[in-house]
């Protein structure tokens, strides 16, 4: 672990309200100082870097990651994910447990969290929420977070049964861990594969209506609700990839009701419509899916507003033979940690006026606080030295064929970005240099 | 990928044809079934087409064989019971299988909607879409189109344009939700200046079918919920089957639909008596159309069939690249 010097850039640090020039000190895995310009010149560093121009930022934190490892190795690993991660800014990322077998127990969540696995940025999990994901019995949250969990999920379906998704708040509450929910009644989304609406049906698919979505959230609120009255207890409820002004507006309400809730929106929902599924580009197809304008802007109001606590990416990486199927039939889930960045900044802050500390904080500061990493997602001195180093004014066109990710399964390809990642630090180690 | 990536003579849907395309398609019909049959056999003399069948299918199936052997291809016929599509083979490398045995064109009947994009996209062969999940039926459009111009007096002699069916209401009912034939015949008539009428119950018709109005078209497609309301409009009144098929779970009370939606005789004459009446096919006589109607003078079912075998002509000679169609773009 070599000694950084970060020099002349533009020190973006939202945990601590600072936007100037400075010059940064990594030692031995954390931030060592942070200073104004030249007050470090005379620091021994193994490795410079001039920052001149760029936006020097903490690491970003994507809380919602498909990594593929254990089982379906083909379509990704934690080494590759972990790679594709680091070239798009991120130093810390929560792996999802819907792999094969499914995370579910400490023995496969240590396996998963082991160095063994060649992850080249911090790793984090969320095990199930219940055994199998299959919703009925709740996992040993106590263990698994002795083990390493930052929170319970069973990502891909949403826990349906309300005994049950009342029974994993209260045991998670007690241990002060998020329950992740992926907000989708599947009672009424069987056979769709795209959102309801003219567009499903000039292509002649089933639609899932906004409500699937937003009846989840709903009934959620209300279990925290009625777990704050009876239990006592103050559960927290993570929302994942809102995708629906209906759900947005439910989280709105009951923020400021008080619950302890928050969400996350993916890059895609605040850029693209269904339009984008064009004939039938299975690239555009994902779950929650690409909705209509409307909601789209409702996505980038929460964003503006503050009812969105994070961007979270949902990389979902698919093998290119699984994409090349017929629309119904193939898997949901795109790529985004190489593009998540670069639509973040040319959507919300060249398109909404955002500014690129908001930006920031959306993707380190407020993830990192999510799932409780403490001592991520800052450049406080004695913080972890993780870094992004980054051109604000760059403007170039992704390039799925360049993707560090085993999977090229994105709807973004040649699509144009801004902001360009020119180094990643994880823990004071160069782990992406662009 | 754009349309214009596919190959040329594709026939995926109708929205990429232009008004000039169909006028060609439908002037090469007239030109295909004037010619003697032994002219007309050599058109397409030794040239390879593949039948691929997903979904059973009686009519646009047969009428497609028939239309290639008129015209001299060799066609081989592949159904998902008894080749390796059984065996889980994938779309893509059935169509690949295809193109290396000769295939030229493929005909592609499937229960999946896109999944004529696809295969053309993945074979670079022109491919025409004989049906395709809930999506399209272009062929269908086609020949329904054909038959009313060879019926509705006062428009078989007007060039085919975007005018050609002005003052023409076309209203279609049943369940439109499910129906391939209906989005079809939304998005083509419209531009040739026909009034599109979809009828229907809410769970077979929701508002976003409006969706199906084409920007620029000086005809209109619109919902009325009352089937006797729109009869009243109708110079064209086309039925369609309830697919019970693709119901997922709803559930319909027949009788009241069949009291709601159901051409009869006594509906015709008091709403529309001069109507022509057509069906897609396969007809629920006594469903969604009584058998007198669907047998009497107003109906033009048997009709359509014939136009579909002769219409398929054109396309596969338009597919095919020759006949006149040799710069076709799609």
């Amino acid at each position: 672990m070599s000694d950084i010097l970060i020099l002349n850039g533009r020190v973006v640090d939202p945990s601590s309200g600072l936007d100037a020039e400075r010059d940064v000190l990594l030692r031995h895995g954390r931030v060592a100082a942070v200073e104004m310009p030249g007050a470090l010149r005379v620091a021994k560093a193994k490795e410079t870097i001039d920052a001149k121009g760029m936006i020097v930022a903490p690491g970003l934190v994507d809380v919602h990651v498909h990594l593929r490892e254990p089982g379906q190795t083909y379509k990704e690993s934690i080494k590759t994910g972990t790679a594709a991660a680091a070239a798009g800014g991120f130093t810390s990322v929560v792996a999802m447990p819907n792999t094969v077998p499914v995370n579910d127990t400490v023995a496969r969540l240590e396996w998963m969290l082991d160095a063994a696995r060649g992850a080249c940025v911090k790793l984090f999990a969320m095990p199930a929420a219940t055994f199998g994901s299959l919703g009925e019995e709740i996992t040993d949250f106590h263990q698994l977070q002795r083990a390493g969990a930052v929170g319970f999920t069973d990502d891909g379906k949403p826990v349906l049964v309300d005994r049950v998704m009342r029974a994993a708040l209260v045991a998670a509450a007690g241990i002060g861990v998020p329950v992740s929910q992926h907000a989708e009644d599947t009672r009424l989304t069987g056979g769709c594969s795209m959102n309801a609406g003219p567009v499903a049906f000039r292509l002649g698919l089933r639609g899932m209506t906004v409500e699937a979505e937003s009846k989840i959230v709903e009934r959620d609120v209300r279990l925290l609700k009625d777990i704050e009255q009876h239990d006592g207890l103050r559960p927290h409820l993570h929302v994942q990839h809102v995708s629906t002004a209906k759900a947005m507006e439910a989280i709105r309400q009951a923020k400021r009701e008080g619950l302890h809730v928050t969400c996350e929106v993916a890059p895609h929902h605040f850029t693209l419509t269904d339009e984008a599924i064009g004939e039938y580009d299975t690239n555009a197809k994902m779950n929650p899916p690409l909705r209509n304008d409307a909601d789209r802007l409702a996505m980038i109001a929460g964003l503006m507003d503050g009812t969105v606590d994070c961007i979270a990416t949902d990389h979902a990486p698919h093998a290119l033979f699984e994409k090349e199927q017929e629309f119904e039939r193939a898997p949901n889930g795109i790529t985004g940690l190489e593009t998540a960045l670069g639509l973040a900044l040319r959507v919300l802050h060249k398109g909404q006026g955002m500014s690129i500390s908001r930006v920031i904080e959306l993707m380190s500061a407020h993830p990192a606080r999510v799932v409780s990493l403490d001592g991520r997602g800052t450049l406080r001195v004695d913080s972890f030295a993780d870094v992004v180093v980054f051109d604000p004014a760059a403007e170039w066109n992704f390039e799925a064929v360049k993707s560090r990710s085993k999977s090229r399964n994105t709807p973004f390809d040649g699509a144009p970005m801004l902001g360009r990642v020119v180094a990643t630090i994880s823990e004071g180690t160069l782990v992406y240099r662009g | 990928m754009k349309s214009s990536e596919y190959a040329a003579g594709s026939l995926l849907t109708v929205a990429n044809l232009s008004v000039e395309d169909v006028a060609a398609i439908l002037a090469a019909t007239d030109r295909l079934e004037r010619m003697a049959a032994a002219e007309r056999a050599r058109i397409l003399a030794g040239r390879r087409i593949a039948l691929l069948f997903y979904e059973s299918s009686t009519r646009t199936r047969t009428s497609f064989e028939l239309a290639a052997k008129s015209l001299g291809a060799m066609t081989t016929l592949v159904s998902d019971k008894s080749s390796s599509i059984e065996k889980g083979e994938s779309l893509k490398d059935t169509g690949l299988t295809l193109r290396a045995l000769g295939a030229e064109c493929i005909v592609l009947r499937h229960a999946n909607s896109g999944a004529p994009y696809l295969l053309a996209k993945a074979t670079g062969l022109p491919v025409l879409n004989a049906g395709d999940g809930m999506h399209e039926h272009p062929s269908q459009a086609l020949l329904d189109l054909r038959t009313m111009l060879a019926r509705l007096s006062g428009v078989g002699g007007r060039l085919v344009n975007g005018k050609t069916l002005d003052g023409v209401t076309v209203v279609i009912t049943g369940d439109i939700l499910h129906s391939r034939v209906a989005r079809s015949n939304a998005m083509l008539l419209p531009r040739l200046g026909a009034k599109v009428v979809l009828c229907g119950p809410k769970e077979l018709l929701p508002e976003d079918a409006l969706g199906l109005g084409v920007h620029g078209a000086s005809g209109c497609v619109v919902i009325e919920r009352d089937f006797d309301k729109a009869l009243k409009q109708a110079q064209v009144v086309m039925m369609l089957r309830i697919q019970r098929e693709r119901l997922a779970g709803l559930e319909l009370d027949l009788g009241d639909y069949i009291s709601r939606y159901q051409l009869d005789e006594e509906r015709l004459a008091a709403r529309s008596p001069e109507a022509l009446v057509m069906h897609p096919g396969p007809m629920i006589r006594g469903l969604e159309i009584a058998g007198e109607v669907a047998d009497g003078p107003n109906s033009a079912i048997e009709d359509q069939v014939r136009h579909g075998l002769a219409v398929r002509t054109a396309l596969l000679v338009r597919a095919l690249g020759v006949g006149g169609f040799e710069s076709v773009t799609v």
